[in-house]
C-alpha cells in the first residue's frame, strides 16, 4: 500500500519529518517498508509553451518556444499532445531524467535534432519517473506557476507500507490517517460525503435483489445518469499515479480512488447494458460463463457468487467485473455498487480462478458492512463531480443480515495489568482508544465498553484492545521483568539428549556434520535401491522440483550425493555424518519419523603431510566412530558379518546390542558408487538407528570400577587360528578369563610362515588380581589354561 | 704384597686421584665416562678396592687412611658429576647445530570434526533458555493441518494462511483437502505440549521447518526454528520482554540494547517483534551492510499466547497467561558470522562447513 503524504494530509496534519512518521507507524505495527521521495528533479521547472511551430526538417516533431518566467528557450518536442499555451514540465540542460531508450537515468545534454538546437526537453511522466506513461508530455493545470521548481510543485513523499494481514484498515489512506492521528495527537478530518440527489428515485429505475445473502451480507447501489466519460482531472490522476495506479477514465478512477481512500472496493456498471435494469446477486448456475474485464472467458460453478442482470452474469461478486456491462466511452448512466461479500467465499473464488485482485485482497479479510453505504455515497459524490450528471434520489440498500449493530468489546484495567504487568489508568485507556476512533463508555469500576469504528475489522476480544492501548503508548513503556513463576520440572525429550551425545562423539571421531534436505528425488532413492515400490515413500502434492519430491526413507542417498558434490573440489579426507529424520509411511496417519545417524568416509585418510602415509579410508575408519559412540553411551555392541546388496560383499557388519539391531557399517557396493559418479573408492558408510540405540541405553548407568592395588603382569600371545575365525571371538575368550584385566589385539598377520588357511593374531594380555600380586607361576598357569581353551574352542595354536 | 701404611696410603690415594683426574680430562662422551666410572668407582673399581684393602690396617691407620679414601671418593664423584654435566651440555650444543628441527614444518595432522553451524547456534540458543528454566522438546516435522494451523487460531480459509506457503503431503481426505503437511513453523508444538501437560509450561522447541518458497540469498525452503512457550498463572508481557532481553544479552553480549515493536501473528495477542541494536555499527548506520542503516536488526517474533490457543488446549484463559516466541537460527548465525547467503547452509559444501 502506497500512501502519498500529500493525500494523507487531506485528513490529518502531518508535522513530523517523514522518517520520524515512518518510524512511529512501524513501531505501532504498521510497518513502513520504504519512504519514497518523489522528485529530486534538479533543473526542472514549470514551463509554459508560448508558440508551437512545425519542425522544418521533420513532420513528427514540433518546435516550441518555452518560457520559464525568467528566460525563453527553443526546444524540439516529439509529443503529439503538445500545444501552445500549455503549462508543462520543462527540463533544462543538466537535468537528470530517465531515458527510455537506454533504460537509465541520464543527464540531459544540449542536442541538435534534425538541424535545430534544442535547449531542453518537455517531459513525459515516464521521464520524470512519475509513471510508466510515455504516450505524451505531462500537461499541468493552467494555474501552475511558471518558473516554480518542479520539486516544489509536483514533489511528494510516499510511504510504502508492508502490512500484516490483520491490518485491513491500513489498506486505505483514511485508515492510515486514523493511525497517524492517534500517534501524533492530531484530529482526523473525514470527507464530507453529501451531494444533491436531484434525479428520480433510484427504486423506480432499478430492481436489485440478493438471492444468496449468505454470500452477500449487504448490497448497496446508487445511480448517476447523464455522465460524460473522459479523463479524470489532474488531482485525481496524480493521486492514483502516486499510489501506484494507472488512471483509466473518470468513473473507473473514482471507484479506485474511493477504494484507496476508504478500503471499500466498488464496481461501476453501464446501467443501459443491464437487461431489464435488474440486478440479482446469486450463485452462478452450472454451465454459465462470463467474459471478465481481463478478456478471459470463465466457466462458472455454483460455488461462485455472480452479479447478474435479468438474464446473464455481469460480474463475479467482489472479484472482477464482466465485459458485458463495462463502462465505455459512450456510457451515460452508471450503476454504482458497494457491497459486503462473504470473505471465505471470496477468497476461495479468487484462489480457484487464480485471480487475486485489489478487491479480493480486501474482501477476503472481511470488510465491515457499515462501510458499504459510506463508500457508496463518497464515490457517488465524486463521480458527479468529475463526470457530471444527475444523481438519483436515494440508494438501494439490501442488508440481509441482522441490523447493523456496532461491534462492542469490553476492557478492564485488571485485564490490562494481568497481561501487561503494569498499571494503566482508565483515563489513559480512553484517551488512546478515542484517538483511534473507538467510542468508550464506562461500564463499571475500571471497566469500559468499547465500540469499534467501522473501519476496523480486527478488534474482537479484550486482548485486541490491550494491544491497541499498548502499541499506541509504546511497547517501551512496559517494564522489563524476569519470570518469577516456579520453574517447571524438566521434560526434555530423551531423543534430544541421545542425538546430542551421538553428534558430539562423531565430531570427536573427526567427522564433519552435514545437514541435507529431507526431500529427495525418486531417482536418488532408486540409486541406493531403497525405493520401496510396495510401500512407496511419502510424496509431496506440490513438490517444488523433481529433486525434492519424496520424504526420504533413508539418509544414504543424501550423504552419497553430498560426497559426490564435494569430490568436485577436494580429494578428501571425507568424513561426513548427518543426524536427521527419515520418514516411513503409516497408512493415512502421520508418518513414523525416525532419528537416524549416518556417515560416509572416503578418500585419503590424512591431509597430505610429510609425517603421514597416503593410505585411504576404509571399513575400519567407519567402525571406529561407532565404537566411540557406543563407548560414550555405555552400550556394549557386537558386529556380525552380513551380506547386504547395498554393501560390498564381505565388507559389511550389522551392529547389535543383545538382540537389538542398532545399525550397519560397511563399504558401499561399487555399482552404487558408480550411480552417484563417485570417483574415490572405497566409500565406507555407517548407519545407526537412534530409537534402537536409545532403547539399548535405557537402564545403563556408569559405575566406577575400583582400581587394583597390585601390579599387572603382561604377556604377549601370538596365536595362529583358522582364517574364518572372527578376531572378536578369540578376544572374547581371552578377556573372559578371570585373571585377565585387559586384552589388546596389536597385530594381525597372514602370509609368509603362516598356512594359507590361517591367520596370526597377536595380543598383549594383562593379568591382574584385586587380592594380591600374581606370581610368575600363576600367570604362566593362567596363560597355559587360556591356550588350551583357545585350542579347544577355535583351534588356536601358539605361533612358532 | 707389603702392608699399606698411612703414609704409603696417602701417597697412593693421591696418585690414584691424579691418575683418574688425568684420564677424565680426555673423556668427551657418555660411554667413556661410564667406563671411567666403572674403572675407579665401580664395585671392582680401583678406589673401591683400595678402600676395601684398608680393612687389614690397624685401627689408627685405618682411621686416617679411611678419611683420605673417603675424601678421594668424594673428589672423584665430584669430578664425575662436573664432567657429566659438561659432556651433556656439549652434546646439547652440538645437537642444536647438527640436529636442529625445522620448526616451521607443519605439525602432525589430527583428525578434526565439526558440528554444522546451525547445530552450533541452536545449541547456543537453547542453552540460553535452558539457563532460564526452559526444557527442550521436539515434535514431528510432518504435521497435520490441525496442529500447524487450526490450533494456532488460523482456520481454513483465513487470509493469514498466506503468511505460510505450505508443502502438502500427497494424501487427500474425503473432502479433497490435504490433512498432512510439512510444518511451516515449530509453533504446532505449542498445542501439542500444552495438550500433554498442565501448567506451568516452559519449553523451547528447536526443529526443521519447510515453506513452499523460491530460494534466494535470504530465503530457504528448508530451515530451522526455535519456538518457545511459557504459560502459568501471572506471566505478563513484561516477563516476555525480560526473558527475551536476557536471551539477547546472552547471545549478543551485555551491552546490547533491544527494541520491541508491534507485529502480528494470529496465535498471539498482543504481538511483538524484537530487534537488537546493530552490533556491526552500534546503531550508527553509515552504510552498514548488516542493519541497512536502520540501526536495528529484527531477530524474533513473539507475543502473549492468544486466548483461543489456550482455550483450544483446555487451559482457562481467564486463569492462565503466557508468552510464545520464535526465531530463526540461520539468521542469527548469518548475523554473527557475516554469512551473506542462506543457501550455503544446506548445500553442504565442505569449504563452507569447515569454517565453523
Amino acid at each position: 500500500m502506497k500512501v502519498p503524504l500529500s493525500w494523507l494530509r487531506e485528513y490529518v496534519n502531518v508535522d513530523l519529518p517523514a522518517a520520524e512518521l515512518a518510524h512511529r507507524l512501524t513501531m505501532a505495527g504498521v510497518e513502513v517498508g520504504e519512504v519514497i521521495e518523489m522528485g529530486g528533479w534538479k533543473e526542472c521547472f514549470v514551463g509554459q509553451v508560448l508558440t508551437k511551430e512545425p519542425h522544418p526538417q521533420a513532420d513528427r516533431l514540433s518546435l516550441c518556444r518555452v518560457s520559464t518566467g525568467s528566460e525563453e528557450m527553443e526546444v524540439v518536442c516529439g509529443a503529439p499532445n503538445v500545444a501552445a499555451g500549455q503549462k508543462i514540465c520543462f527540463a533544462k540542460v543538466g537535468a537528470v531524467l530517465y531515458n527510455s531508450h537506454s533504460g537509465k537515468q541520464e543527464a540531459l545534454k544540449p542536442a541538435k535534432i534534425r538541424g535545430v538546437v534544442s535547449q531542453g526537453m518537455i517531459c513525459s511522466a515516464l521521464e520524470l519517473g512519475l509513471s510508466e506513461d510515455h504516450e505524451g508530455i505531462v500537461v499541468l493545470p493552467d494555474d501552475a506557476p511558471t518558473g516554480m521548481s518542479l520539486d516544489s510543485y509536483l514533489g511528494d513523499t510516499v510511504l510504502d507500507l508492508e502490512l500484516t494481514p490483520n491490518r485491513l484498515d491500513c489498506l486505505s489512506v483514511l485508515g492510515v490517517a486514523h493511525e497517524v492521528g492517534a500517534l501524533t495527537g492530531q484530529p482526523v478530518r473525514e470527507p464530507d460525503i453529501s451531494y444533491p440527489e436531484d434525479g428520480p428515485a433510484i427504486s423506480s429505475q432499478v430492481s436489485i435483489s440478493v438471492a444468496d445473502p449468505d454470500l452477500c451480507r449487504r448490497y448497496t447501489a446508487s445511480l448517476i445518469t447523464g455522465v460524460k466519460i473522459g479523463p479524470s482531472p489532474r488531482w485525481l490522476q496524480e493521486r492514483l499515479t502516486k499510489a501506484g495506479y494507472r488512471p483509466i477514465s473518470n468513473v473507473v478512477d473514482v471507484t479506485n480512488y474511493v477504494m484507496l481512500e476508504y478500503d471499500q472496493p466498488l464496481h461501476s456498471f453501464d446501467y443501459d447494458r443491464l437487461k431489464d435494469h435488474t440486478v440479482i446477486v446469486r450463485r452462478a448456475q452450472a454451465g454459465e460463463t462470463l467474459v471478465t474485464l481481463d478478456g478471459v472467458e470463465r466457466k462458472l460453478t455454483p460455488d461462485v457468487l455472480v452479479i447478474a442482470d435479468a438474464h446473464d452474469p455481469i460480474g463475479i461478486g467482489g472479484v472482477i467485473g464482466g465485459a458485458n456491462s463495462e463502462i465505455g466511452p459512450d456510457t451515460v448512466s452508471v450503476l454504482l455498487e458497494s457491497a459486503t461479500f462473504n470473505e471465505h467465499n471470496n477468497r476461495e473464488t479468487a484462489q480457484g480462478m487464480n485471480l487475486r485482485t485489489e478487491a479480493t485482497l480486501r474482501f477476503e479479510k472481511g470488510l465491515r458492512p457499515e462501510l458499504a453505504p459510506i463508500a457508496l455515497r463518497r464515490a457517488t459524490q465524486l463521480i458527479q463531480q468529475v463526470a457530471g450528471g444527475q444523481i438519483a434520489e436515494g440508494i438501494i440498500d439490501v442488508f440481509s443480515g441482522e441490523a447493523a449493530s456496532p461491534q462492542t468489546v469490553g476492557l478492564s484495567t485488571e485485564r490490562l495489568k494481568k497481561l501487561l504487568g503494569m498499571d494503566i489508568d482508565l483515563e489513559t485507556v480512553e484517551r488512546v482508544l478515542q484517538s483511534l476512533g473507538f467510542h468508550c463508555q464506562r461500564s463499571g469500576p475500571g471497566q469500559v465498553e468499547v465500540t469499534v469504528p467501522y473501519w476496523r475489522n480486527d478488534i474482537n476480544i479484550e486482548e485486541d484492545l490491550v494491544e491497541e492501548v499498548v502499541r499506541i503508548i509504546g511497547y517501551d513503556s512496559v517494564p522489563t521483568t524476569m519470570l518469577s513463576t516456579p520453574i517447571p520440572s524438566q521434560q526434555t525429550t530423551p531423543m534430544t539428549s541421545i542425538v546430542g551425545t551421538v553428534k558430539d562423539a562423531l565430531v570427536a571421531a573427526g567427522m564433519q556434520e552435514v545437514i541435507s534436505y529431507p526431500l529427495v528425488s525418486g531417482a536418488d532413492l532408486h540409486r541406493v535401491g531403497l525405493f520401496d515400490e510396495a510401500e512407496p515413500p511419502l510424496r509431496m502434492a506440490n513438490p517444488m522440483s523433481a529433486g525434492q519430491e519424496y520424504l526420504r526413507p533413508t539418509l544414504r542417498a543424501s550423504l552419497l550425493a553430498t560426497l559426490a558434490a564435494n569430490e568436485g573440489h577436494s580429494e578428501g579426507p571425507f568424513r561426513l555424518f548427518e543426524v536427521g529424520r527419515v520418514f516411513n509411511p503409516n497408512g493415512g496417519e502421520l508418518p513414523e519419523e525416525r532419528d537416524m545417524a549416518a556417515g560416509v568416509l572416503s578418500g585419503r585418510r590424512w591431509d597430505p603431510s610429510w609425517l603421514v602415509d597416503d593410505s585411504t579410508l576404509d571399513f575400519y575408519d567407519a567402525k571406529g566412530p561407532i565404537e566411540l559412540v557406543m563407548d560414550d553411551l555405555g552400550i556394549t555392541c557386537v558386529f556380525e558379518p552380513v551380506d547386504d546388496p547395498f554393501f560390498h560383499p564381505g565388507r559389511c557388519a550389522r551392529i547389535f546390542a543383545g538382540k537389538e539391531y542398532l545399525g550397519i557399517v560397511g563399504e558401499v557396493h561399487p555399482s552404487i558408487l558408480d550411480r552417484f559418479d563417485l570417483k574415490a573408492q572405497p566409500v565406507a558408510l555407517l548407519e545407526l538407528d537412534l530409537p534402537a540405540v536409545l532403547q539399548s541405553q535405557k537402564g545403563i548407568s556408569r559405575q566406577f570400577k575400583s582400581l587394583s592395588r597390585y601390579p599387572a603382569a603382561t604377556r604377549d600371545m601370538a596365536l595362529v587360528v583358522p582364517a574364518g575365525v572372527p578376531a572378536a571371538q578369540v578376544q572374547e575368550i581371552v578377556s573372559s578369563h578371570r585373571l585377565v584385566e585387559r586384552v589388546e589385539l596389536f597385530d594381525v598377520y597372514s602370509g609368509e610362515n603362516i598356512a594359507s588357511d590361517s591367520k596370526s593374531l597377536t595380543f598383549h594380555v594383562f593379568f591382574q588380581s584385586h587380592q594380591r600380586t600374581l606370581t610368575a607361576e600363576e600367570v604362566n598357569r593362567a596363560l597355559q589354561g587360556l591356550l588350551r581353551t583357545l585350542e579347544q574352542q577355535v583351534g588356536a595354536t601358539l605361533r612358532a | 704384597m707389603t702392608q699399606p701404611t698411612s703414609q704409603s696410603s696417602a701417597q697412593s690415594v693421591q696418585e690414584l686421584v691424579d691418575a683418574a683426574a688425568g684420564e677424565l680430562a680426555g673423556i668427551n662422551d657418555t660411554d667413556s665416562l661410564e667406563a671411567w666410572r666403572v674403572a675407579y668407582l665401580g664395585r671392582r673399581g680401583r678406589l673401591t678396592l683400595f678402600l676395601r684393602g684398608l680393612a687389614q690396617l690397624d685401627l689408627e691407620e685405618r682411621r686416617v687412611a679411611g678419611a683420605l679414601g673417603n675424601q678421594a671418593k668424594g673428589r672423584l664423584e665430584e669430578l664425575l658429576d662436573e664432567r657429566s654435566k659438561s659432556i651433556s651440555e656439549a652434546q646439547l650444543t652440538r645437537s642444536a647445530s647438527e640436529d636442529r628441527l625445522d620448526v616451521t614444518l607443519p605439525g602432525r595432522p589430527l583428525v578434526t570434526g565439526r558440528l554444522h553451524p546451525t547445530t552450533q547456534i541452536m545449541r547456543e540458543i537453547c542453552s540460553a533458555f535452558i539457563a532460564m528454566g526452559f526444557s527442550v522438546v521436539e515434535g514431528p516435522e510432518v504435521e497435520t493441518d490441525h496442529y500447524n494451523f487450526e490450533m494456532l487460531n488460523i482456520p481454513l480459509g483465513h487470509p493469514a494462511r498466506d503468511m505460510w506457503n505450505t508443502l502438502w503431503v500427497d494424501q487427500q481426505d474425503e473432502a479433497g483437502n490435504y490433512p498432512m503437511l510439512l510444518r511451516t513453523h515449530t509453533s504446532p508444538m505449542q498445542a501439542r505440549v500444552m495438550e500433554s501437560t498442565q501448567p506451568p509450561v516452559r519449553v523451547v522447541v528447536p526443529g526443521k521447518c519447510y515453506r513452499y518458497e523460491a530460494t534466494d540469498a535470504t530465503h530457504e525452503w528448508h530451515f530451522y526454528q526455535v519456538e518457545g512457550l511459557a504459560v502459568d498463572v501471572g506471566i505478563t508481557f513484561a516477563d516476555l520482554k525480560g526473558t527475551l532481553f536476557e536471551f539477547a544479552r546472552r547471545l549478543f553480549g551485555n551491552e546490547r540494547k533491544v527494541r520491541f515493536r508491534c507485529d502480528y501473528f494470529p496465535f498471539v495477542e498482543p504481538g511483538v517483534d524484537m530487534s537488537i541494536d546493530c552490533f556491526a555499527c552500534n546503531g550508527e548506520g553509515g552504510g552498514c551492510r548488516i542493519c541497512r542503516d536502520s540501526g536495528w536488526i529484527e531477530i524474533m517474533g513473539a507475543g502473549m499466547v492468544h486466548p483461543r490457543v489456550l482455550a483450544g488446549v483446555g487451559y482457562d484463559p481467564e486463569k492462565y497467561t503466557g508468552f510464545a516466541f520464535g526465531l530463526g537460527p540461520e539468521r542469527i548465525a548469518m548475523l554473527k558470522y557475516g554469512i551473506e547467503d542462506i543457501r550455503l547452509f544446506y548445500s553442504n559444501d565442505l569449504r563452507f562447513l569447515s569454517q565453523f
